[in-house]
């Protein structure tokens, strides 16, 4: 967080039909649905989190990641950011306050694998959903399905590592707690972040651009994650994975689709990070155990499927 | 229930499919691998086929991977078609792989 950037605070997702993906991510997922907007677009939230949204849904003619936002500290960081982000040679696109409701001013910027960021300092404060801020209860009822508790990270695949290494380390002050290195030393897969949790966002090499791998939602046990996996069988909803470990972070998870093919996951556990932890390394030799602890080997699935 | 038959040409697989079952579906129901399992959503390109013969109806598919001139030559998403006859289709040549040579980045 050295340089301001706080924490993830939103992802757009784009998919081909509106209302299937809300019933997937609500009464699946269990996040909460908070307000949509003139685009079509629908806000949702899980209920741990103080803001009024973290997922935006969008419906569109090609599923995938339209941008991934992170909230900076204040707006004094978000204008020093900003003058870095310009510094350092990428394009500053400003978005004015009000364009995803409720969301102060947003500034985006794409960076060499082809990905979309935001950053912003300012989201309407709504409060944890369903307990109150005094003497609060340990949960809401009325949660469904998953119950996620919050937005965690995603994993984005495309080309230019090390250039996105350099902007999200040196410019907007991630912390590389993960890594995986092929025989020469070049950087395969990279997870990053600003907080104590291993990995804030993640990349993995991939020759084309912009692709999204998944979206991924913390829950609290490992006993959330198996009764995640007995929802997808109830629903009938297309699994991935899982449950299963994973090498890399150690967390304990489950990916599967939502109906426009976007990759979801939802996990439980991971190792923890400071600033003055040396990143964890695999080798491209053990990606399969890197990836899938337990199975020791990728499935294809894994490497190919995207949007 | 409508029940049609589909025949993979290209690898000589046969399966019953429902009509309101996408050819996908019906493939992994028998245990068959004879078309590529991907989202299952009609997103990520995966389960690419093309049908040579027969009438079917589509869901929605994401355009980046099946474009009109892609549904006019007959190639679309397993996933998200439903046949309305029997079917013959052939599988599509498949992508390189993706953790091909990089060159550029060192850490
Ligand atoms: S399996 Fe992904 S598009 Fe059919
Ligand atoms: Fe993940």
């Amino acid at each position: 967080m050295k340089k301001g950037v706080m924490r993830p605070g939103h992802v757009q997702i784009r998919v081909l039909d509106i209302e299937e993906a809300v019933k997937h991510y609500t009464d699946l997922m269990g996040l909460i649905e908070t307000d949509r907007d003139e685009q079509g677009r629908v806000y949702l939230k899980a209920w741990t989190e103080v803001d009024k949204f973290s997922v935006v849904l969008i419906e569109a003619d090609e599923p995938g990641c339209d941008f991934m936002g992170f909230k900076v500290v204040d707006e004094a960081a978000l204008v020093q950011l900003e003058k870095d982000l310009v510094a350092y040679g990428l394009d500053v696109e400003q978005i004015p306050e009000g364009e995803l409701k409720d969301c102060g001013r947003r500034i985006r910027f794409t960076v060499p694998s082809g990905h979309a960021f935001e950053l912003y300092a300012d989201k309407l404060y709504t409060g944890k959903w369903g307990v109150t801020e005094v003497n609060p209860e340990a949960w809401p009822r009325g949660l469904s399905g998953m119950k996620a508790v919050r937005f965690d990270h995603c994993l984005f695949y495309g080309p230019e590592l090390a250039a996105v290494y350099d902007i999200f380390v040196n410019v907007l002050g991630f912390h590389l707690a993960e890594q995986v290195l092929d025989p020469e030393g070049t950087r395969i897969a990279q997870f990053l972040t600003v907080s104590m949790k291993e990995h804030d966002i993640a990349f993995i090499h991939h020759e084309e651009k912009g692709k999204f791998h998944h979206a991924s939602f913390f829950l609290e046990t490992w006993e959330d994650v198996l009764r995640a996996a007995d929802l997808i069988s109830m629903t009938d909803t297309s699994i991935d994975i899982g449950p299963t470990r994973h090498g890399l972070t150690h967390g304990k998870t489950i990916y599967f689709f939502d109906p426009s093919g976007n990759r979801n996951e939802v996990f439980c556990g991971g190792d923890y990070t400071y600033p003055d932890h040396k990143p964890v390394t695999w080798q491209a030799e053990q990606l399969g155990k890197a990836i899938f602890y337990h199975d020791r080997q990728l499935n294809e699935r894994f490497l190919t499927v995207l949007t | 229930m409508a029940v049609f038959h589909v025949i993979n040409r290209t690898t000589g697989d046969r399966f019953r499919c429902d009509e309101d079952q996408s050819v996908l579906k019906a493939m992994e129901l028998v245990g068959k691998k004879c078309v590529p399992v991907g989202c299952r959503g009609g997103g990520c390109g995966f389960c690419k086929i093309r049908v040579v013969e027969g009438e079917f109806r589509c869901g929605k598919m994401s355009k980046a991977h099946c474009p009109p001139e892609a549904l006019d030559k007959g190639e679309v998403l397993a996933c998200r078609i439903y046949p309305r006859t029997d079917l013959m289709i052939e599988c599509m040549p498949q992508p390189a792989a993706p953790l091909a040579e990089q060159t550029k980045t060192k850490p």
